[in-house]
């Protein structure tokens, strides 16, 4: 099937989403949040895939061969290490939050409480 | 809202999306056979004009290299702010306590062994994936996590990193700071020595050899810098500064 490659995308983004909004665990959340965002890196670099498939390096490769896009690989791979860093914080803020109110349960944190 | 009553709201919305996601993706190319222009002229461009033979490296430092300044950015803020955010979790009480609590039980000799064996070539190999990556896969944000990596290692082998005259976590504080400035000084640099920001300013040089490509080894460098620091940073923040051995030396 020549769309298989978005529908994971798709999938991965509604089980991520499917994750965040029914979570009970905050960690569990930042790590259901992270599924969501490797969903785009899912799409994009399926967007940008050209058969044959070569890596888009010429050190080894005569110039003018035909390669996947380097565009979205580019966005990608500065996604991921971003990524990590943001987690870092949300998983700083729960830890906040456990010292804070005594519970990491999302449920139970609904009110603003000064 | 009860529970039930909104997993089944979640699920239904999610449907939805997800109908309307998957009538938009039957309509994308084909996989495999994009239609964009720009995906084909990229690799061209950045072998022709830049001489870099990564073109991934070339169009994250160069073509695009607007986007890769946000996300580097981003990065240090996240960093930053993951470092305040733990380091407010501890009011007055590290000195009394991190005697206590730095010392972790000592590991298993194979993790020693290991970690004293593979620290040197982890290094070596972040360095190497760092400046080659304008040549070959790699680059400032990959290189900079094997950095970082090497550090953990030293951790988890059971060993602390002490420096002489200066706290270790002054040291990678500046070092992400340094990082991050340099990599804005260079894109001001575009606008200083050339038509506009983030322009490749410096001389290109024949593809395949190490110094070509203009700013985009330098900026590799300086990511390197950057990230290695900021995820060194969090990693301290995170196991309570237990990586390094910073207790006040008189000398």
């Amino acid at each position: 099937m020549s769309v298989l490659p978005y529908l994971v995308a798709v999938w991965l983004l509604a089980v991520g989403l499917y994750g965040v909004a029914t979570s009970r665990h905050l960690v569990h959340l930042v790590i259901c949040l992270s599924v969501a965002q490797a969903s785009t890196y899912v799409l994009l670099l399926g967007v940008g895939y050209r058969f044959p498939g070569r890596a888009p390096v010429f050190a080894d490769l005569p110039p003018g061969t035909s390669v996947v896009d380097p565009v979205v690989q580019a966005l990608t791979l500065t996604d991921v290490v971003v990524e990590a860093t943001v987690t870092a914080v949300l998983l700083a803020l729960t830890m906040r939050v456990q010292r804070r109110f005594g519970t990491v349960d999302p449920d139970q944190l609904g009110a603003l409480r000064g | 809202m009860s529970t039930g009553a909104r997993r089944a709201l979640v699920v239904a919305g999610l449907a939805g999306l997800g109908l309307l996601a998957v009538w938009a993706v039957t309509g994308l190319p084909d996989f495999g056979h994009p239609i964009g222009r720009y995906g084909v002229l990229a690799p061209q461009v950045a072998l022709a004009k830049r001489h870099v033979t990564d073109a991934v490296g070339g169009v994250t430092f160069d073509l695009r290299g607007l986007d890769t300044l946000g996300e580097e950015l981003i990065l240090f803020c996240a960093a930053v702010g993951a470092t305040v955010l733990l380091r407010a979790e501890r009011p007055g009480e590290e000195e009394a306590t991190e005697e206590s609590q730095r010392v972790p039980p000592r590991p298993a000799g194979a993790l020693r062994a290991l970690g004293a064996g593979l620290g040197g070539p982890l290094l070596v190999l972040g360095a190497y994936v760092v400046v080659h990556g304008h040549l070959t896969p790699g680059g400032g944000f990959q290189g900079g996590v094997i950095l970082a990596a090497a550090v953990l290692l030293v951790y988890a082998a059971g060993q602390l990193i002490g420096l002489e005259h200066v706290r270790a976590t002054t040291l990678v504080e500046l070092a992400e700071a340094i990082g991050a400035a340099a990599f804005v000084i260079v894109a001001v640099g575009g606008l200083v020595f050339a038509t506009a920001a983030m322009a490749n300013f410096l001389p290109f040089g024949t593809s395949g050899s190490l110094l070509s490509g203009g700013t985009i080894p330098v900026l590799n460098i300086a990511v390197g810098v950057e990230v290695a620091a900021g995820i060194t940073l969090i990693l301290t923040e995170l196991l309570g500064r237990a990586l390094f051995d910073d207790r006040e030396e008189d000398s």
